[in-house]
C-alpha cells in the first residue's frame, strides 16, 4: 500500500452503483484526476471507465496451472519410470493415462492457489494489512469516490463542486 | 429507470436496499447466540465428543471392533466417506457452475453451501483415517521420500488418485470459500464495535477496502477459480467412483459409475443443503434472502439428478443382464432380493420414487415437503453407497467366502461421530460468519428485488440526485 502520509483527499459519498458510475466520467471529464472508487459491491464497468488496465491475472493462472502440470508429470516420470519401474499389465512403467487424474489435479491445484496469491500480492492484501478506508461505508452501502488534492490542480473548492454536481450525497475531507 | 423484469421472479423480498441486506445478516454475527442456536450446538458438541472418545476407541483397540470380516474388507467406513464427500459436492456446484451459468439464485446460497462442502470434505476424510486403522501413517499415501530405498505410492492406483483428489478439491474449496468471504468480513470489521471483534475480523478480511481495481481483479479471479472448480467437482466423484470401478468385483466393474457417481452426489448434495437452508431461514429470519424460489429451483436440480440416478440403476440392471456375465447377473439380482434386499428396496424408494413428487409444484414449493424430501433423499443416497459396497462384497465369486457383514456399536458411534463434527462446524461458521454471501446479494438487489430498494428508486426518480443531466439519462 502506497504511503500516504500526511495526504489530504476529498471524498465524495454516493448513495447509488448508478450514479457513481456516470459521476466517473463526469468527474474526469471535469479534469479531476480519480484516485479510487471504493463500493460494497463490484460495479461492472467500473474500471473501465477509471482507465484501470485490463488484469493480466489470468496468464499468471496459466503459467501456475502448466507449472503443476509439468511438476507432476517429472514426478511421475521419475517415480515410475526411473526410480522405481513397475510393469502392470504387460503396459510401459510410464503408462500415462494412469497418470492424468493426478496431472490435472496438480494442475487445479497450482493454478488456484497461484492465482489467488498473485491476488493478494498484487493487491497488496494481506493479515497484517490495515486497510485505507476513506469512508467505512463503503463497505456497507455507500459508494466512495476518493480524490487526492496533491495530484490534482483544480482547488478543494473546485473539486467539491464538481463532485457535489455529479450526484455525491455528501463531501468530506479525509486526512493521513 | 432500472425494472425488474415481469418476466423474472424475485428473489429478494421485502424491497431490501443494501443497508438492510448487510443489517439482516450481520445480525446473527454481532449479536449474542440465540438460545436455539445454543442448545443446537450444546446437542452437536456432546455428540462430537462422545464420538470422539469412540474414534479413538477404534484405533486404540484396531479395526477389529468394526464388523468388518475377511469377506467385507469395506462396509460403514468407506460408505460413509463416499456419502459425505458426496455431499460435499453441492457447494462447489452451486458456486462454480451456477456462477458460469450466471444463475442469480446462487447468491443467498452459495456460501453455506461452500462452508457445508468444506465441513463435509472434512467429515470424509475422517473416515480414510478411520479405515486406515493406523492414522499416524496416513503420510505414506502421500508421495515423499523414505527410509525405505525407492519406494515410491503407485500412481496406477485410484486410491493414489484419490488422495490427490480430494486434497486438491478441498484446498481449492477451501480457497474459493474464504475469497468469498473476504469482502464480507471487511463489513463487519468496518462495522465492528468491539477492539476484540474489529482485531480478528481486520487480520481475515486481509485489508480488503473495496477499491475499483480489486474488484476486477477479484472478479477474474472468481470466474477462473469456477472455470477450473467445475471439472475439479466432476473429477474428484469420477475418481471416488473408479475407486470401485476398476476393480473386477461384480456390481462395481461398471462403465456407468463415474457420471452416476457425480449425479448421485450432487443429489444428496443439494439435499443437504435443501434441509441446512430451510434451517437458517427460519432460525435467523432470513425469508427475504431464501425464498420460495430459491427452493424451488434446488428441488428441480434434485428431481434432474434424481431421475439421472435412476436412470443409472436401471441401466446397471439391463447392462448386467444384457453382459451376459453370470456373476453380474446375479450380483444384481441378490442386490434385489437376497438378504440385503431392505437396503436396496429403501434406495429405491427414497431415491427413485420420492424425488419424483417434486413435479409437483404444490409440494416443490412447499416448506414441508422440501424438508422431509430432502432427508429421504440423504437416507436413500446413504442406503445406495451401502447397497453398492456390502452387496457386492459379500457375495462373489467363490461362494465359500459368502459372509454377512452386521455394524457394531463403534461403526455406528462412529457415524455419528461425523455428524457431531459436522453440525459442531456448521453452527459455529453460522455463528461467526456471515451465512449468506452480502455482496454478492447486494449485486442482484437492483436486477432481482421484489420491488425497488427506497435507497434507489429515490435516485432513479431523481429525487436525490443533483446532477440534471443524469436524470435525463434515468428517465
Amino acid at each position: 500500500m502506497a504511503d500516504f502520509h500526511n495526504s489530504k483527499f476529498l471524498v465524495g459519498v454516493y448513495d447509488d452503483d448508478d450514479v457513481v458510475l456516470k459521476a466517473v466520467k463526469d468527474v474526469k471529464e471535469a479534469g479531476v484526476r480519480i484516485h479510487e472508487v471504493y463500493t460494497p459491491f463490484p460495479i461492472h464497468g467500473l474500471d473501465v471507465a477509471l482507465g484501470h488496465p485490463r488484469t493480466r491475472i489470468g496468464i499468471a493462472a496459466f503459467l501456475f496451472g502448466l507449472t503443476g502440470f509439468l511438476c507432476m508429470v517429472a514426478l511421475t516420470l521419475y517415480t515410475m519410470k526411473f526410480d522405481w519401474p513397475m510393469v502392470i499389465g504387460g503396459k510401459d512403467p510410464y503408462a500415462y493415462p494412469a497418470y492424468i487424474p493426478v496431472m490435472f489435479e496438480f494442475t487445479v491445484l497450482f493454478t488456484a492457489l497461484g492465482m489467488v496469491g498473485t491476488f493478494l500480492v498484487s493487491n497488496g492484501l494481506g493479515p497484517t494489512v490495515k486497510p485505507l478506508m476513506f469512508d467505512l461505508r463503503s463497505t456497507d452501502n455507500k459508494f466512495v469516490m476518493a480524490i487526492d488534492l496533491e495530484k490534482n490542480k483544480l482547488s478543494e473548492a473546485e473539486i467539491s463542486s464538481v463532485l457535489k454536481s455529479s450526484g455525491a450525497a455528501e463531501v468530506n475531507i479525509k486526512q493521513f | 429507470m432500472h425494472v425488474t423484469s415481469p418476466v423474472r421472479t424475485p428473489l429478494v423480498t421485502g424491497g431490501k436496499t443494501y443497508a438492510d441486506v448487510t443489517e439482516d445478516i450481520c445480525r446473527q454475527v454481532e449479536g449474542k447466540p440465540t438460545r436455539e442456536w445454543t442448545i443446537a450446538f450444546a446437542i452437536s458438541f456432546i455428540v462430537l465428543i462422545y464420538g470422539t472418545a469412540c474414534v479413538f476407541w477404534t484405533w486404540w483397540e484396531g479395526l477389529g471392533v468394526w464388523g468388518l470380516n475377511k469377506t467385507i474388507g469395506w462396509a460403514w467406513d468407506i460408505t460413509n466417506f463416499v456419502w459425505w464427500v458426496g455431499i460435499g459436492h453441492a457447494g462447489t456446484l452451486i458456486s462454480a457452475i451456477l456462477l458460469l451459468f450466471r444463475m442469480k439464485y446462487r447468491t443467498s446460497i452459495n456460501r453455506a453451501a461452500e462452508a457445508m462442502t468444506i465441513f463435509a470434505v472434512i467429515c470424509a476424510a475422517t473416515f480414510i483415517l478411520m479405515h486406515m486403522g493406523r492414522p499416524w501413517m496416513a503420510h505414506w499415501a502421500l508421495p515423499l521420500p523414505n527410509a525405505f530405498g525407492s519406494l515410491w505410492v503407485n500412481f496406477n492406483s485410484p486410491l493414489v488418485w484419490d488422495v490427490f483428489a480430494i486434497s486438491t478439491y478441498f484446498t481449492v474449496s477451501l480457497v474459493f470459500w474464504y475469497i468469498g468471504l473476504v469482502p464480507d468480513l471487511a463489513t463487519i470489521r468496518d462495522r465492528a464495535t468491539s477492539k476484540v471483534s474489529r482485531y480478528i475480523y481486520g487480520v481475515f478480511s486481509l485489508g480488503w477496502n473495496g477499491g475499483a481495481k480489486t474488484w476486477a481483479r477479484y472478479e477474474y479471479i472468481s470466474l477462473i477459480l469456477a472455470g477450473i472448480s467445475t471439472p475439479l467437482v466432476l473429477s474428484v466423484h469420477t475418481i471416488v467412483s473408479m475407486d470401485f470401478a476398476t476393480s473386477v468385483i461384480p456390481g462395481w466393474h461398471t462403465t456407468i459409475f463415474p457420471p452416476y457417481f457425480v449425479a448421485g452426489a450432487i443429489f444428496s448434495g443439494f439435499a443437504m443443503v435443501q434441509n441446512l437452508m430451510l434451517i437458517i431461514r427460519v432460525v435467523f429470519k432470513l425469508e427475504d434472502y431464501i425464498t420460495f424460489e430459491h427452493i424451488e429451483s434446488m428441488n428441480k436440480i434434485i428431481t434432474l439428478t434424481g431421475s439421472i440416478v435412476g436412470v443409472a440403476y436401471i441401466t446397471e440392471f439391463f447392462i448386467a443382464w444384457y453382459s451376459g456375465v453370470e456373476f453380474e447377473s446375479y450380483a444384481f439380482l441378490n442386490r434385489m432380493a437376497g438378504p440385503y434386499w431392505w437396503a436396496y428396496w429403501a434406495m429405491m424408494t427414497c431415491n427413485v420414487i420420492s424425488p419424483q413428487l417434486f413435479w409437483s409444484r404444490r409440494i416443490r414449493r412447499s416448506i414441508t415437503w422440501t424438508f422431509v424430501l430432502s432427508v429421504v433423499v440423504n437416507i436413500g443416497m446413504w442406503f445406495e453407497r451401502f447397497v453398492i459396497i456390502v452387496t457386492s462384497l459379500h457375495r462373489d465369486y467363490l461362494p465359500s467366502s459368502w459372509a454377512m457383514f452386521t455394524p457394531t456399536i463403534f461403526d455406528i458411534s462412529d457415524y455419528i461421530f461425523s455428524f457431531g463434527l459436522f453440525f459442531t462446524l456448521f453452527l459455529l461458521f453460522a455463528k461467526f460468519l456471515p451465512v449468506i454471501n452480502m455482496f454478492e446479494v447486494k449485486a442482484i438487489i437492483r436486477s432481482s428485488s421484489e420491488k425497488l430498494p427506497k435507497s434507489i428508486a429515490g435516485v432513479a426518480k431523481g429525487e436525490r440526485v443533483t446532477n440534471p443531466t443524469y436524470n435525463k439519462d434515468v428517465e
